[in-house]
């Protein structure tokens, strides 16, 4: 929870400017941007995310790292991609 | 897989060992504190304390969020979630913590509807399916969930939402940090700062560290070579005399935090006069709650909430522990009466608590002290 998750943002929804659909580890889920208004990522660029908000942009080797991260972790990476799978944020 | 190898780089590794040992001061004793769950983790998950000389120890702070919270919340918690017509949702990392009568998947598997939730939007949206229950929203963490809350709340309100509420218990960081340097027990030389916190308050809150107290501070990343260059960066300061602010996960931390996100929490919430924190006991100013402007969303208004009060089992010393006074392996029940199957305390509940990192990879790659101790102790 604590932990961010890196997604790679692949569409801004087009009616709702402060969502963004992400893929997590292959988990493609619908995350909220609207704490980066300043600087919005746009499709291609990498983000942290916490609990359904992104908190900062990053770059893809820092997303590299941090998935690393996170897979070392094991099962409560595994259970906040299962708990992301289940997310409906609309 | 490129990109991981220059965080992880064996040889870069040994080279800051090198320059780390060699700015120690013979005689010298220096301890650290790693404030973030997540760096302890990585510390145990690479055994990072074996590069490091005896010298220098790793103290792990209170940076968990689910280790902090008291066992009288969780017990109002389900207070609250026992309610006519209620759905609680909380996160996962929420649910196994004990309460005095057993934690959320005890409650829930007795019938209680609590519900885990990825984000507190999720939340939003099981309260605008069920029109006709009122849904609670556990808010637990540090102010890197702290904006998430906030903005859920404003969206509520944007909605006009009559029956979604939050039960907050969001902690600020800076006055737990205060609480340990203000501390009897412990002499600290210096701090390994949170890095994902950072994200959002920046590196300015910690300037009072350096300034007042005279102990450095480096943010830092999760990777192990990041955690080894914070302490090269705090062991620099030391042998230079300094005491400052140092980002050394700049790649991540603005030095001025995320704007927006302290805005955010700014308009929805407000600082308690006091807090209790589990094993820290009551500080002041270190929690938040629902600004009066959204009322309608705080389930401590909305719901009666009991306020209950609950000693910690007396065979947990996870306060200890989140103090950085014991190790987890020096805890009386560590391993033995609590482990992650069966926590007594929250430290080994959470992933990011010292004693589950510890209990599921430091203990496989470093000698056990207490072991050595007790030998010493039992002989006739």
């Amino acid at each position: 929870m604590c932990l961010g998750i890196p997604g790679e943002v692949i569409e801004l929804l087009p009616d709702q400017p402060d969502l963004a659909r992400v893929d997590v580890s292959g988990v493609r889920r619908v995350i909220n941007i609207g704490l980066l208004a300043d600087d919005l990522p746009v499709p291609g660029e990498w983000v942290l995310i916490h609990v359904g908000f992104a908190l900062s942009k990053i770059d893809e080797a820092e997303a590299a790292a941090a998935l690393q991260f996170l897979e070392g972790i094991g099962q409560a990476y595994a259970d906040e991609l299962e708990a992301l799978a289940e997310s409906r944020i609309e | 897989m490129k990109f991981v190898d220059e965080f992880r780089d064996a040889d870069k590794a040994h080279a800051l060992a090198a320059k780390i040992a060699a700015l120690c001061e013979p005689g010298r004793q220096y301890k650290l504190m790693e404030v973030c769950g997540g760096h302890t983790h990585t510390i145990y998950k690479h055994g990072l304390e074996d590069y490091l000389p005896e010298s220098i120890t790793l103290v792990h702070g209170p940076g968990c969020p689910v280790c902090v919270i008291p066992m009288g919340r969780v017990d109002d918690a389900m207070a609250l979630a026992s309610g006519p017509d209620v759905i609680m949702t909380s996160f996962g990392d929420m649910m196994r913590v004990p309460g005095s009568t057993g934690s959320f998947f005890d409650a829930k598997a007795a019938g209680t509807d609590i519900r885990m939730v990825y984000s507190p939007l999720d939340s939003l949206k099981i309260a605008r399916n069920n029109p006709d229950k009122r849904v609670v929203f556990m808010a637990i963490g540090f102010e890197t969930t702290a904006p998430s809350t906030a903005m859920t709340i404003m969206r509520a309100a944007a909605e006009n939402l009559p029956n979604f509420s939050v039960f907050c218990n969001h902690v600020t960081i800076i006055p737990a940090i205060k609480a340990i340097l203000d501390s009897p027990d412990l002499r600290l030389d210096g701090f390994i700062g949170p890095g994902h916190v950072s994200t959002v308050i920046g590196c300015r809150p910690y300037e009072f560290i350096a300034r007042d107290y005279g102990k450095p501070v480096v943010t830092a990343g999760f990777e192990p070579l990041d955690i080894l260059q914070s302490i090269y960066m705090l062991m620099l300061q030391l042998s230079e005399g300094r005491s400052e602010v140092e980002n050394q996960y700049s790649r991540v931390v603005p030095w001025d935090g995320n704007v927006t996100a302290l805005k955010v929490i700014g308009e929805t919430m407000e600082l308690r006069p006091y807090f209790e924190w589990r094993g820290l006991g009551f500080i002041s100013h270190s929690a938040l709650k629902v600004r009066e402007k959204y009322a309608r969303f705080d389930a401590e208004l909305l719901f009666d909430v009991p306020g209950v009060r609950v000693a910690d089992p007396k065979a947990c010393q996870c306060g200890e522990v989140l103090k950085g006074v014991l190790k987890p392996w020096e805890c009386k029940v560590f391993g033995t009466a609590c482990t992650p199957e069966t926590p007594i305390g929250t430290c080994m509940v959470s992933p990011e608590g010292a004693c589950a990192a510890y209990y599921n990879f430091g203990r496989m790659n470093r000698r056990r002290v207490k072991e050595a101790v007790t030998i010493e102790v039992g002989r006739p």
